[in-house]
């Protein structure tokens, strides 16, 4: 009998195109998916070589990054930002790639709409110039980032020259307790493996608290699985992954359906399948996690209180952890709930679908925003915030004092106008708070879509257990 | 892509953990649509004050480093974004080897595609590299990647381990495009297969 495998084992073999004797292998990929950063100098490229794209159609362009989140129509008015998506506009079309133009209602945040629209499906190579491609790895797929050399090797021959990974299962067993979240899940597994934890490897996330969470959850986890250093994440498909797929304008239909769902099931990890490392945590043990500093390893429970670099004893990580508090603002053995927050961010490709903007409403709705706090609630997608405004979702959140958005990357990284002035601290739903990241100065405080709303309403970082009823 | 020839050039100790992409390059500086001209806007904010004048203390403005070719990192170098920015910058400021313990993967990736060498070395004897590089106009490294070997100062050799095929590419200034563009047939017949066994794959069209 042939040899257990995993779920990424599985992928990888059906996508070997050609392997070379020092064991670097050419990997075919399923889904090409392009923004405007990190694409025109691969267009470029192409075009100095004389080359084309080898499948347009398997490759889909959107412009997220540097969009405005208010009026639109109006254009964009940074000029290098507004060349980026015109440049981006420039290359679809002499190049023929499908592209959901900046007024589409499917337009969004890149890895929100892949899964939105069923094109991320069980089974396939998903990349993207992107490090948080790992998002689509949710539906039991190999997703990831690549660079924009990359991107362009791509285009031109739909493949990738890349080694095996190694193999990482993070078990979550139990059941987690009210006001824990997918969010708190991955703060709490980055907080203990570290940011190069997963260097090398690609993370299944497996355990009962994983199988039960919603796709959208799910995504949150493999979101950030980069944060933890691995090159992908993936959670196996099951019942919860087709029922999402089913009826999505591109998951298969009729027969087709039957034949994948035959094919998608043959894919979960084979029983004895071994793993290069495992990491297991407890779910009940999980309450809502925040960062207090620069990195995303930087993650405490929200009962916890600033570290005291002196009683660290390695002396590289003691000098990252004073760097991190000066940058920060904080003094050592400072509560966490006595950070004072100025700006609240939900959004980004972590936290901006329908059920983070359910889960901020829950908490926002008959409340206020404390005064002097500016909350930006932003939709990952056109189709997101639909779906929140038929669900009365919008209206709750204007009447607490929340700002209601057009759909971007906007204060996940700022290339927009919604940024983050030199001092000035967030509640952010998004993905990383590296120096500087939401603005020049900035300071970045990682939390889930229902802490950021606590932190909104109190005006500092908050316990969202006190805030169940 | 240039050939990687042996070179002896200026060490830069950066000592600090987790260096990120966005430290190397910030985001604001993402907008530009072309790979040349990032140099100057390496280590940005770490490199200038708010009025665009150079902070004296950050090592790359010391006048012993401001001609640095290859950096001595700490650990985990490069974490964060897929961003090709960040080897774009390096590369454009000069920097043509960087040494350390560990780098994050997608910058490894991407820094290698862009002719630069990433060497990786046990913890020992980055530390040894890392004191080398502390002595100023003196910090200078040998690189010989066709031996895979480094001089130090004192004149001791230490060896490194490089991937066989990115060795082959850097020393020949190879283009992976052109080089995967020969396997055509492989793709093609990778393509028929695949698409007899998963019909239902997506197919989107352009609109
Ligand atoms: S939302 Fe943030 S992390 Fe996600 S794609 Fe946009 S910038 Fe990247």
């Amino acid at each position: 009998m042939a040899s257990p495998r995993t779920l990424f084992d599985k992928i990888w073999q059906n996508h070997l195109v050609a392997t070379q004797e020092d064991g670097t292998c050419l990997i075919y990929i399923d889904l090409h998916l392009v923004h405007e950063v990190t694409s025109p100098q691969a267009f470029e490229g192409l075009r100095a070589a004389g080359r084309k794209l080898r499948r347009p159609d398997k490759t889909l362009a959107v412009a997220d990054h540097n969009v405005p989140t208010t009026n639109r129509a109006g254009g964009i008015a940074n000029e290098e930002s507004r060349i980026q998506v015109e440049t981006l506009e420039k290359n679809v079309k002499e190049f023929g790639v499908p592209y959901y133009p900046v007024m589409d209602i499917r337009q969004g945040v890149v890895h929100i709409i892949g899964p939105e629209q069923g094109l991320t499906q069980p089974g396939m190579t998903v990349v993207c110039g992107d490090s948080h491609t790992a998002t689509h790895g949710a539906f039991g797929g190999l997703a990831f980032g690549i660079g924009t050399s990359e991107v362009e090797h791509v285009m031109a021959t739909q493949t990738l020259i890349q080694r095996p990974a190694k193999n990482m299962r993070v078990t979550v067993n139990g059941k987690p307790p009210a006001g824990t979240s997918a969010k708190d899940f991955i703060l709490a597994i980055i907080g203990k493996v570290g940011t190069a934890g997963g260097t090398g490897h690609v993370i299944e996330f497996a355990g009962e608290a994983i199988r039960n969470l919603s796709m959208e959850g799910r995504m949150t986890v493999c979101n950030m699985a980069i944060e933890a250093g691995a090159r992908a994440g993936m959670v196996a498909p099951d019942e919860t992954t087709y029922a999402y797929l089913k009826g999505r304008p591109h998951a298969p239909k009729g027969a087709a359906w039957d034949a994948a769902l035959a094919y998608w099931k043959t894919l979960p990890s084979d029983e004895g399948a071994t793993y290069d490392k495992e990491v297991v945590l407890d779910a009940s043990e999980i309450i809502p996690f925040v960062t207090w500093g620069t990195s995303p390893q930087d993650a405490l429970p929200i009962t916890g209180i600033v570290p005291d670099p002196a009683s660290i004893a390695d002396e590289g990580r003691r000098a990252a952890v004073e760097r991190s508090i000066e940058y920060m603002g904080l003094t050592a053995g400072q509560k966490l709930t006595d950070i004072k927050i100025d700006t609240v961010f939900v959004g980004s490709c972590t936290n901006g679908r329908i059920e983070d903007i359910r889960a901020a409403a829950a908490v926002a709705k008959g409340r206020k925003v404390a005064p002097g706090v500016r909350a930006l609630i932003v939709p990952g997608s056109g189709l997101v915030k639909e779906q929140a405004e038929q669900e009365g979702l919008d209206k709750i959140l204007l009447d607490a004092g929340f700002e209601w958005r057009e759909p971007g990357c906007s204060m996940c990284l700022a290339m927009n106008d919604d940024k983050l002035r030199p001092g000035e601290r967030s509640a952010s739903t998004s993905n990383r708070n590296f120096e500087g990241r939401q603005g020049p100065g900035g300071r970045t405080h990682l939390v889930s879509p229902a802490m950021a709303a606590a932190a909104a309403v109190t005006g500092h970082l908050a316990d969202v257990r006190e805030f169940l009823t | 892509m240039k050939k990687f020839e042996t070179f002896t050039g200026v060490a830069a100790p950066m000592p600090s953990q987790n260096i990120d992409t966005d430290k190397i390059i910030p985001a604001r500086f993402l907008k530009t649509i072309q790979r040349a001209g990032l140099g100057k806007s390496l280590f940005n904010d770490q490199r200038y004050n708010d009025d665009g004048s150079e902070k004296e203390g950050f090592i790359l403005n010391q006048p012993a480093y401001r001609k640095s070719e290859i950096l001595v990192v700490g650990d985990n170098f490069g974490c964060g974004s897929s961003r090709e920015h960040a080897p774009w910058a390096l590369t454009d400021y000069g920097i043509r080897t960087i040494i350390g313990t560990d780098f994050a993967d997608i910058f490894f990736n991407n820094s290698f595609k862009n002719g630069m060498l990433l060497i990786k070395l046990p913890k020992e004897i980055v530390d040894e590299l890392m004191d080398d590089a502390q002595k100023g106009a003196n910090a200078r490294l040998t690189v010989d990647l066709e031996a895979q070997e480094i001089t130090r100062p004192n004149g001791d050799k230490v060896k490194f381990d490089v991937d066989p095929f990115r060795k082959h590419c850097l020393l020949n200034g190879l283009d992976d495009i052109g080089l995967t563009m020969e396997k055509r047939s492989d793709i093609d017949t990778f393509e028929g297969k695949d698409g007899n066994a998963r019909p239902w794959a997506p197919s989107i069209a352009a609109e």
